[in-house]
């Protein structure tokens, strides 16, 4: 009979529990739901923001500067030279006489693309049918050097056409583009993971932070402690919300890349959620920390702003590759999560490749999550 | 057991560091009573409080509210208790009966508890019009005298008043404390701080702090005939000019 009636009891407590949980998560929608504005901005920032990025990105180039660097100075590097000449797209400004100077040219930023022949051009496509032709395009501009080779490529090729009409010979010209200052040669929708980073980084970290803070400042939280209701309960009812909503966006995303930006997700589905799901953890964690360790909403907008906005919009491989910063920003593009996220993402979902080649990234992203989840738990302990 | 005494304090000390905020205080409160606890900024008041919620765990001695130790026994004894903290503690952007329902939902309450508790209350003060206004369009006095209704809602055993009445004008304190009395009736026992001596004038029992320790104990009547003076804010003076600490 005892034994029952404890039994009972302790359902009864899970029940009361649940009940508590429940009304607290209903209250944070409607602290969301009610306040309009701020519900607008964050349903509707990454859709302006995919658009923005989707939109601003220049797929047409014209008058490209062109520089040539010619050992051969033979009759079928001289004919590909005149076909740019001809070309709308290309304006042959320069002519290289040594190789060194093709690193210092883009300094100056007034080429856009340098053609580098192989020695002995003619001979080796006449004999071989095969000859190498290198372009380099500055590769800080990913998009617009992307679509500059792309041209260059076609000019090649159908140099290479004609040759073969007159021929009995296939020739094969074999442009090797080489990206300056991007060796990774990062793909032109490279923004897509970048906002996505940035998105759920505001949302999660930044949002939660604000309306735990809130509660701070305006009494309530002192309420709350003082009633049965658990601390770790409100902290996560307080998380529910902004987790929905993150993944609202997500799929906003993923939506408008897909069938408006037509980008594909070239990779699994299921590992790019799964990946976003630890993301969205981290930064619901990173959230929790800060508003552990700040009073004010203010102090916490600035600090989510800076602390969290500025790096992973700068040092992320959002608008900058990681690849052309200082070495000094590069370490600290370290600790910035949204860097590894963006790059687990780009593989998956740009480059199409399988989890198991973002293992790194997404080691890193588990490490980070459960030592701010331990930290920021702690600190939320020792403040009760 | 612990039935007649609804808070019994004994040595209750706290420190931070070499700071003692908190110097062996010792008091009981009866049930149904009207406890004033005064006191200068920075005497001591509110962590005490504090430890009495079971927010903030004793450096030393003991506490019991509603018969469970402080240190011990905390989610016992918030389940007993109510709060109404000095800052504003209802939800703004939430209606009068959405407030009700989240601290009802909190306190465990059942669903008709809330929808009877909450018919019951609106009645009581008038407010059955406001039902579905939000929080953030009462008036001040109103949203003091709501927040005081939802911290009592849940039938605690003992409620705790952090300066309920800051801000407040003469009328709507005296019918705030209209309010206090009549949940004192019912037998909950009042824990109230505050600034306002012609309050301290309405409790049954009063104590007051003077940097960290309670200096005096007693109805306000014994106490303006101790000190041989008209009004309990010349009491409260003469024993706060003896403090060395500043307040805050």
């Amino acid at each position: 009979m005892r034994c029952s009636a404890g039994w009972l009891g302790k359902r009864n407590g899970k029940e009361i529990e649940m009940k508590q949980f429940l009304s607290f998560i209903r209250k944070e929608f409607y602290h969301i739901f009610r306040d309009r504005r701020t519900m607008l901005i964050l349903l509707g920032m990454p859709i302006v923001q995919i658009l923005l990025f989707g939109f601003a990105i220049t797929t047409e180039v014209k008058e490209v500067q062109v520089a040539v660097f010619d050992p051969s100075r033979d009759v079928a590097t001289q004919q590909i030279v005149e076909s740019f000449r001809e070309s709308p797209y290309f304006r042959l400004v320069e002519e290289l006489d040594d190789v060194e100077s093709i690193h210092t040219i883009f300094k100056y930023g007034k080429i856009n693309l340098v053609i580098v022949f192989g020695e002995n051009f003619a001979e080796n496509l006449l004999h071989t049918g095969e000859a190498s032709v290198q372009l380099i395009t500055d590769g800080t501009e990913p998009n617009q050097a992307s679509t500059i080779t792309a041209y260059a490529s076609n000019i090649l090729a159908d140099y290479a056409a004609s040759l073969a009409e007159q021929g009995s010979l296939p020739y094969q010209i074999v442009p090797e583009i080489q990206m300056l200052y991007n060796p990774q040669s990062e793909s032109a929708y490279n923004f897509v993971p970048g906002v996505m980073g940035l998105i759920l980084m505001l949302i999660c970290a930044m949002m939660t932070s604000i309306a735990i803070v809130r509660e701070k400042e305006t009494g309530t939280m002192e309420v709350l402690l003082a009633s049965p209701m658990k601390p770790i309960y409100i902290i996560l009812a307080k998380a529910v919300p902004y987790f929905v909503l993150s993944i609202l966006n997500l799929v906003t995303i993923l939506l408008l890349a897909v069938f408006v930006l037509h980008v594909p997700v070239a990779g699994s589905l299921v590992s790019l959620l799964f990946v976003s799901l630890v993301f969205i953890f981290l930064a619901l964690s990173l959230g929790l920390l800060i508003s552990t360790l700040i009073d004010t909403q203010m102090a916490a907008i600035l600090a989510s702003g800076m602390g969290l906005m500025m790096p992973t919009m700068l040092l992320s491989g959002l608008i900058f590759p990681i690849a052309s910063m200082p070495i000094a920003l590069q370490w600290i593009s370290l600790i910035v999560p949204a860097r590894w996220y963006i790059e687990a993402v780009r593989k998956i979902m740009i480059q199409g490749v399988g989890m198991e080649f973002a293992l790194k990234e997404l080691g890193v992203l588990l490490l980070m999550t459960a030592v701010l989840l331990v930290v920021s738990l702690k600190k939320f302990k020792i403040r009760l | 057991m612990e039935i007649e005494r609804a808070i019994r304090v004994e040595e209750l000390t706290k420190r931070f560091g070499d700071f003692t905020a908190v110097d062996h205080i010792s008091f009981s409160v009866g049930r149904g009573e009207i406890f004033g606890f005064l006191g200068a900024n920075g005497a001591g008041k509110t962590t005490a409080m504090r430890m009495l919620c079971g927010l903030s765990i004793p450096t030393s001695g003991v506490g019991y509210v509603a018969g469970f130790n402080v240190a011990t026994q905390s989610e016992e004894v918030k389940k007993k208790i109510g709060y109404m903290s000095q800052k504003f503690s209802l939800y703004e952007d939430l209606k009068v009966w959405e407030n009700l329902r989240l601290f009802g939902g909190i306190y465990g309450m059942s669903g008709r508890a809330i929808a009877e508790g909450t018919d019951r209350i609106l009645n009581e003060l008038g407010f059955a019009a406001e039902r579905n206004t939000l929080v953030k369009s009462l008036p001040l006095g109103w949203k003091q005298k709501l927040a005081f209704s939802v911290s009592i809602f849940h039938e605690p055993k003992v409620v705790f008043l952090d300066e309920p009445t800051g801000g407040v004008d003469p009328v709507t304190r005296r019918q705030f404390w209209e309010l206090i009395y009549q949940a004192a009736e019912r037998g909950i026992t009042i824990f109230v701080t505050t600034h306002y001596m012609d309050e301290a004038e309405y409790c049954d029992r009063v104590s007051i702090m003077v940097d960290g320790k309670i200096k005096a104990l007693d109805t306000p009547r014994n106490l303006r005939s101790t000190f041989g003076v008209a009004s309990m804010d010349e009491v409260f003076r003469r024993l706060a000019r003896e403090a060395e600490r500043k307040g805050d």
